[in-house]
């Protein structure tokens, strides 16, 4: 009884605690502006079932996404079981589902290939960041608190996987025996394999078994309150972050209604423009300026470094990582959402994203080439907040590179971005 | 195109040069290439001349989306005072712009990169690879241009004209989805690029040489430049040349 309360105080606090970060999280992703990403539900539900549940793009890297789905598959499935010890930890009845016989030993069975499955996963994740050094996790923005989410994570699954096991592997032996409240039921293929390691005293393998079912209960519900401040929110948050993905050309660029109404006022004095969202400026200065969608990638993005290692820039040694774009909006908009929270509405904190966490040197070296873009397993797009920042340096800033200004000056004054006679255009007709 | 109009004749299609096309010599012979192919097909096509204006691409890519709509608009003035319906160009960046971020402003075409139209008349059987050099054979490496490929998910079109020729096609290892960008996009064509410890263009042809080819192909004028600039630096100009498709359809051809 005692231990039924206990269980179920813990759950709800658990569960009080994770509404809590969502409406944190819900609330920061609301500070974008906004952006319609409701169209053409068929195409969405589609592109979300591909790339977040059937992981499309993973593949591209094949062993990471074998290994990676043995862990999302076990992780997901596993939750099943979830259920079942919900149950009996609030009405503290044992392995509740057992009476469906032949086919919960099947389930149960399955639950453990799986979760040997993710246990081999992460230790082979572990192994890939901490022994072999995969280029990739590492890197300017991976710096030590990065670093060490990344293995905490796979350690909390390792741990919560042993627990699993360990005890399955009581329970049946406690079945074995004939202990009273252990019925018999489930089927324990690789659980089974612990036994030699088990005492075989009834009382030792009560206290295993209770020790392992709320270790692993407790720790499941402190990890579903790490992922707010972790990286691996990308496990919920893949699912929206691809329903809502652009499903145009990756080669369009958004069009600035704004700039559109002063052009056509400029070229047309008689022309009235329509009402449009009155922010203070052109392009993005801070994560405010950014779409809700861009903000939600920001939280989505689970540090692989998948776009990075595409990036032509970051290939050849420049400061660019589309990594760190991602990180960096992430953190700017926790630090932007804390301060609106404390004081009420957001005090200017004299920082911004541009300049303080994305410097202009990583701004101009992008080729706008898309690589991140199509390399990113969940649909984020640094480029569009590349760009977006781009523009505020241009239009607000007139801060471009000289060069560029130039380039901009040909355009105007002679349609072409270099400095030739618009006359001799059709010259080439000649050669 | 204003001749055609003083002569009451309307055009199939649109020749897009686009500046590089225009101004840029090494441009130019594929400017001049496209054009011999649309004569040797028969299709009646016009060019803007002088009315034509850069399509704001660059500005765009830069942040300057003011440049770019005053640009936009005013092409857009132009295309649709000559009730222009259908468009060809030379240009992956004028193809995407022209393409995908006209219809916002106004500017409603049906545009086609010309490594489209050229495996459309090889489909159509108007173009044969008859009569001019052979490609039977030869090793040729293409490079997806990113504004043709990434951005706007055409692969087949340039590689269908190259398998036509029975050339020998090697496939770089970053190709396709996967291509390296030339290091051109995002106007960094127009400036210097920032401080690293290699050009993006020397790093996509030292892959590309790796393939052996006697021939990289690309499809796109500023991919041209920076291809070229790499196998100059890496001195290899005499070895392998660095050839638009359509130029190798012309040649194929012997037009």
């Amino acid at each position: 009884m005692v231990s039924q309360l206990i269980f179920g105080i813990l759950l709800l606090a658990a569960l009080a605690l994770v509404t809590r970060n969502a409406r944190v999280i819900i609330r920061n992703i609301r500070m974008g502006r906004d952006e319609k990403r409701n169209d053409q539900p068929a195409k969405r539900l589609k592109t979300m079932l591909l790339v977040a549940f059937g992981q499309k793009k993973m593949f591209k890297r094949p062993f990471a996404a074998l290994l990676h789905l043995f862990v999302y598959l076990g992780f997901c499935i596993i939750n099943i079981e979830m259920l079942e010890i919900v149950i009996d930890g609030l009405f503290g009845t044992h392995r509740i589902f057992a009476g469906a016989g032949a086919f919960y030993a099947f389930l149960i069975g399955a639950f453990e290939w799986l979760a040997f499955s993710v246990l081999a996963g992460c230790v082979i994740f572990l192994a890939r960041r901490n022994i072999a050094r995969v280029r990739r996790f590492f890197g300017k923005e991976m710096t030590p608190w990065p670093r060490t989410d990344a293995n905490l994570i796979l350690v909390a699954e390792i741990l919560l996987m042993v627990a699993f096991l360990t005890m399955n592997a009581a329970d049946y032996k406690l079945q074995s025996l004939g202990a009273p409240h252990y019925t018999p039921g489930g089927s324990f293929p690789i659980s089974s394999w612990l036994l030699p390691l088990l005492p075989d005293g009834a009382m030792a393998l009560i206290s295993i078994e209770r020790f392992c079912w709320w270790f692993h209960i407790v720790g499941v519900l402190l990890f579903l309150n790490y992922l707010p401040y972790s990286k691996h929110l990308h496990i919920l948050l893949a699912f929206p972050n691809t329903y809502f993905s652009n499903l145009k050309p990756q080669g369009r660029f958004t069009n600035m209604g704004k700039v559109t109404n002063e052009v056509k006022a400029m070229l047309d004095p008689s022309y009235t423009p329509e009402p449009s969202d009155a922010s203070a400026h052109f392009g993005a200065k801070d994560v405010q300026d950014l779409t809700w969608k861009n903000l939600l990638e920001a939280y989505t993005c689970t540090e692989c470094g998948r776009c990075t290692a595409v990036c032509p820039a970051n290939i050849t040694g420049k400061l660019l990582s589309p990594r760190k774009i991602m990180m960096d909006t992430r953190d700017r908009m926790v630090e932007v959402g804390e301060n609106a929270r404390k004081n009420n509405g957001f005090q200017d904190d004299g920082k911004a994203l541009l300049g303080d966490y994305i410097t202009r040197e990583e701004l101009w070296a992008c080729t706008t080439c898309n690589a991140c873009v199509e390399a990113c397993p969940v649909n984020i797009n640094p480029l569009e907040i590349i760009v977006e920042m781009r523009r505020y340096l241009v239009m607000e800033e007139s801060g471009a590179p000289s060069s560029l200004n130039a380039m901009f000056g040909n355009v105007e004054n002679n349609g072409a971005p270099w400095k030739y006679a618009q006359a001799d255009r059709a010259n080439w007709r000649e050669g | 195109m204003a001749e055609m109009v003083a002569k009451g004749e309307a055009p199939d299609i649109l020749f897009w040069v686009g500046c590089a096309g225009s101004f840029d010599e090494r441009a130019q012979r594929i400017t001049r290439d496209i054009c011999k192919i649309l004569q040797h097909v028969g299709m009646k096509y016009a060019i803007l001349g002088t009315e034509e204006s850069c399509t704001g691409d660059p500005a765009k890519r830069a942040g300057n989306e003011f440049l770019f709509q005053m640009q936009a608009m005013a092409n857009i003035q132009v295309l649709d005072g000559y009730e222009i319906k259908s468009i060809v160009t030379a240009c992956p960046h004028c193809f995407n712009t022209l393409k995908n971020e006209y219809p916002a402003l106004g500017g409603h075409y049906t545009v086609i990169h010309h490594t489209q139209l050229i495996q459309q008349l090889i489909d159509e059987g108007k173009l044969k690879a008859e009569g001019g050099e052979s490609f039977k054979g030869r090793r040729i490496t293409y490079h997806d241009p990113c504004y043709l490929g990434r951005g706007n998910g055409i692969y087949e079109a340039p590689r269908k004209a190259l398998e036509s020729l029975d050339a020998q096609l090697v496939e770089m290892k970053r190709c396709r989805s996967n291509g390296l960008c030339c290091g051109a996009g995002g106007a960094q064509l127009f400036k210097e690029p920032e401080n690293g410890d290699k050009d993006i263009h020397v790093e996509r042809i030292e892959e590309a040489l790796e393939t052996q080819p006697e021939i990289v192909a690309a499809a796109c004028p500023f991919c041209m430049t920076m291809l070229r600039d790499g196998v100059k630096a890496k001195e290899k100009e005499q070895e392998v040349q660095v050839l638009d498709i359509a130029e190798i359809t012309a040649r194929a051809n012997g037009l």
